[in-house]
């Protein structure tokens, strides 16, 4: 049996974040777990730029970004363990992990930070009609293959689904020499970031066709061709709509899922719109001493956000091993008319750190310009005008801790009212 | 020259193989795609059927009873997974009710013991989750579940393991009879004499029996649907479900798995194409409302993946195993349609006799093994045994598919395996790994660059189900050069 003071699961960005975080605020026995054979997550393979603008002031590409935290954690001295996956975690915070060289590992730690980001939705998640050839990929797989192994998975391609990865992919395969014949998106607004349809699509003359979604595929060995159609306002494709449309290659971009097998098997509780752990202010599960950050908690639209995240559960564990006692009084956050989901969903008003606390969110629709109300069951706290708000981008709110704490309160409330529309509160 | 030339690398093909693997004779299978259970016998509801729901008397109804009795034995001896779970059929109104009495007596007459008709209180102690419509249910302890593949492969490992060579990628495209005995096969793959031919060509056994100048009959595909759900419902029903059947069908089933997924289907429409496995809008919906009135609360947000299956239906409506009269020395095995997996143990000891009776003769051979390789699955061993292996073989330690989890180990094993893997899609078959519920998104790039490395061949050329199914199409910067791009000096 191995003993820690902190082990991380998972070598993304929120891992790295989290584990230097830790380490800094004098934690020294702390071990990161990775289980593919470098650090960085999904990182590697993004080899666009568009990351660190808000962290690092500049523009990287997800390499760059990788590196200053893989740099600065082997600086630090911080253990890791690639090529080991963790295959049990307990409420007792004990770990299985495997690797070739070490076998089977028992951990028992002391504290935990669970980041094991999140999968792609696949074909069989949204049930897409018709055979099963090879040339069906999920975006990031097909990422994979291009930007780390060097090969092609496909010349003639029709993405489904505007994902960022999608996206960023339909301009990869066009700067590749293959064509990307359309983006069909069933919602009738993109998935992705503006900036994202702007530069990787209408650049590059590649159409978007939003309210689509493919009905059929098409080929028995290898994808042919693949059926599109428009759908109606409860997303039923229209039959007079149907399109073929000739491709090797369906490229899925249908969203992200985080990964929480762990998770469950400690009996963590889930939220069942993240599909990630219900955590308090510190990024704390409903486990006392178990953590989570990024992707494993609610899929984010940023890597900086993710690292800004993860370096408050990093500290959250800190404190954790410093001063066991468990928060006592929550304050329950639950999203309004308008909003998708809050995070953190339990805040102890006593306990948030340095007297401010940040609050991420998503809109269920497009805004072009709404009213964002904050209301405790005191009273309403504090509203804002917001504008271009989108499912696809975080709504960022940060409140002051005096706002909350010494008044009582048992629930906290987002919801959006669109200005100029009717009362729907 | 060959003693017998099996054609067909199904359930049926493989089961014979095996079983006249016993004796000292020359075998060799010839299967047109590029593993064994590529057709009908993948595509199924993987239950080992009870017996009680074939006409009293027919070949479907004795093989039935038959082949299941044989089942519990025969998984043992090649290490494949099987469940006694039991079956129920569920009636919801009087008049299925009434059915459930036809049932029970049919299956009397059949010979399937401890059948018993159970009322609501005890079914829904039983199957808490069933809808509350459900009334009464023909309970049958002795139904019970396989995986249709990995059987079929256990049974092709073993045989050839025991001396039958197997001709994969081998289409047969004619049979000629010999002037002074015995056939010439002629495949794709170049041609086999044998003194003996076996038809169990699934879907297309009635386009062989053509060519061989046998007995004419048909064969229509009869399509099914299904949709599998995430293991994490694991539990959700024990037993396997049916509704009360229909005049063509066992009806729609909400069913577990060796593997611990719930799936529900299939759904019966007769089609033109045997080679249409596509899943359809209608079929989904179909099987969905099929589903639902058995089991109301089904997960539908948790659906991993959809399939479609063709079941062998010939024009007897039962199944054809049989010396052909017109042709000395050709044996017809077809129509094998349900119960024809519970059936295929059964039917190879039948195909033994119907061969003995033409004439071969079948010496045992000693140094026959009925014990396939050991197989390892590392998900279900404990921590010890986890440990242990690791240490003798480091591969186990490195998780490939963490959905099923799923090692190196075992992907390499798959692959050197007598009929080992030679694509993704067969190593899933052996593995599992993709089956999950990423479907192969983190682990289908791994699991290539172990093909391609153990078979020593380029990633270009590894396919998802072999010849035609290439993952990859190129090298990048490749389609540049091609199209005249920036690489391109002209």
């Amino acid at each position: 049996m191995i003993t820690k003071e902190l082990v991380v699961i998972g070598g993304g960005p929120a891992g790295l974040a989290a584990a230097i975080e830790a380490k800094k605020q004098g934690i020294k026995d702390v071990i990161l777990v990775e289980r593919d054979v470098r650090l960085g997550g999904i990182l590697p393979q993004c080899i666009h730029n568009g990351f660190g603008l808000h962290v690092f002031k500049e523009e990287l590409t997800g390499p760059e970004y990788a590196d200053r935290f893989v740099k600065e954690l082997e600086e630090m001295g911080i253990e890791v363990m690639l090529d080991t996956m963790v295959i049990e975690l307990t409420q007792d915070k004990q770990i299985i992990a495997v690797n070739r060289d070490k076998g089977l590992m028992h951990i028992q730690a002391k504290a935990v930070i669970l980041t094991m980001g999140c999968r792609e939705r696949t074909r069989g998640a949204i049930n897409i009609p018709g055979f099963r050839p090879s040339g069906i990929f999920t975006a990031g797989t097909a990422q994979r293959f291009v930007n780390i192994e060097g090969y092609m998975p496909g010349k003639e391609i029709v993405i489904l689904g505007s994902g960022d990865i999608g996206l960023i992919m339909a301009r990869r395969f066009t700067l590749e020499g293959a064509k990307v014949k359309c983006v069909a998106e069933i919602m009738p607004y993109s998935n992705g970031l503006t900036r994202n349809v702007v530069q990787c699509l209408e650049d590059y003359d590649i159409p978007l066709l939003l309210s689509h979604t493919v009905v059929d595929i098409h080929g028995k060995d290898r994808v042919e061709g693949v059926t599109i159609a428009e759908v109606d306002k409860n997303f039923q494709p229209i039959h007079s709509t149907e399109k073929y449309i000739s491709c090797d290659t369906l490229l899925l971009s249908v969203g992200l899922i985080p990964e929480n097998e762990l998770s469950k098997m400690a009996d963590i509780k889930i939220d069942n719109i993240t599909s990630g752990p219900v955590v308090n202010q510190r990024m704390e599960t409903s486990i006392p001493g178990i953590f989570a950050c990024g992707n494993v908690v609610h899929v984010h639209d940023l890597v900086d956000f993710v690292t800004m995240e993860s370096q408050l559960a990093g500290r959250g564990a800190v404190d954790y091993l410093k001063d066991k006692i468990p928060s006592k009084k929550h304050i329950t956050v639950s999203p309004g008319p308008g909003i998708g989901y809050v995070v953190p969903q339990l805040i102890d008003a006593e306990k948030i750190l340095d007297g401010k606390q940040n609050f991420f969110m998503r809109s269920k629709k497009p805004m072009e310009k709404a009213r964002l109300f904050i209301e405790s069951d005191k009273g309403q706290i504090r509203t804002r005008i917001l504008q271009h708000i989108k499912p696809s981008e975080m709504i960022n709110i940060e409140l002051k801790k005096e706002e909350l704490v010494n008044k009582d309160i048992k629930s906290l409330r987002f919801f959006l009212q669109e200005e100029g529309a009717t009362d729907e509160k | 020259m060959e003693d017998v030339v099996i054609i067909g690398g199904g359930i049926t093909g493989c089961s014979i193989a095996r079983e006249l693997s016993r004796y000292d004779i020359k075998i060799t299978l010839v299967e047109k795609e590029e593993d064994v259970a590529c057709g009908t016998s993948k595509g199924n509801s993987a239950v080992v059927h009870a017996g009680f729901d074939a006409s009293p008397g027919t070949w479907k109804a004795k093989l039935n009873v038959a082949g299941n009795k044989l089942y519990p034995a025969l998984c043992e001896e090649l290490d494949v997974p099987f469940v006694l779970n039991g079956s129920l059929v569920v009636a919801v109104s009087e008049e299925e009710e009434r059915v459930l009495e036809e049932l029970l007596e049919k299956g009397r007459l059949n010979g399937v013991n401890n059948l018993r008709i159970i009322g609501k209180d005890e079914l829904q102690a039983m199957e808490p989750n069933l809808s509350s419509k459900a009334r009464a249910a023909l309970d049958a302890p002795t139904g019970g579940l396989v995986c249709p593949y990995e059987f079929t492969i256990a049974l092709a490992e073993n045989a050839n393991q025991n001396g039958v060579k197997f001709w994969l990628n081998a289409m047969v495209t004619d049979i000629e009879k010999l002037e002074d005995s015995g056939f010439l096969v002629k495949t794709s793959r170049g041609s086999l004499r044998a003194k003996y031919v076996i038809n169990a060509a699934g879907l297309f056994a009635d386009e062989l029996s053509k060519i061989a100048g046998a007995e004419e009959y048909t064969i229509t595909p009869r399509k099914g649907e299904y949709l599998v759900f995430d293991k994490q419902f694991s539990g959700l029903v024990k037993k396997t479900i049916f509704p009360t059947p229909s005049k063509i069908s066992k009806g729609i089933l909400v069913c577990p798995t060796v593997d611990g997924n719930i799936f529900i289907g299939p759904n019966s429409n007769n089609i033109q194409d045997k080679l249409d496995t596509s899943v359809k809008a209608p079929g989904i919906k179909e099987i969905i409302e099929g589903g639902k009135k058995l089991v109301p609360n089904l997960p539908f947000k948790n659906v991993i993946t959809s399939f479609a299956g063709l079941r062998a239906v010939s024009n007897t409506n039962d199944f054809i195993i049989e010396a052909s009269k017109q042709v000395k020395g050709f044996v017809n095995v077809g129509g094998i349609q349900s119960p024809g997996l519970t059936s295929a143990p059964a039917i190879a000891q039948m195909v033994k006799g119907i061969l003995q009776d033409e004439g071969l003769i079948l010496k045992e051979k000693p140094t026959f093994n009925p014990h396939r390789p050991m197989k390892k699955r590392f998900r279900e061993l404990n921590n010890e045994e986890r440990e242990q292996l690791i240490k003798q073989n480091p591969a186990y330690g490195h998780i490939i598919c963490r959905c099923e989890t799923v090692t190196e180990a075992e992907i390499i094993d798959a692959i050197r395996r007598p009929v080992g893997a030679r694509s993704i899609d067969a190593v899933k078959r052996r593995t599992r790994a993709g089956m999950g519920r990423c479907q192969g998104g983190f682990c289908s790039p791994r699991v290539l660059e172990i093909l391609a490395r153990e078979l020593g061949a380029d990633k270009l050329d590894i396919t998802k189900k072999g010849p035609g199914s290439n993952l990859l199409l190129g090298r990048i910067k490749e389609f540049l050069q091609v199209e005249g791009g920036d690489n391109n000096d002209n």
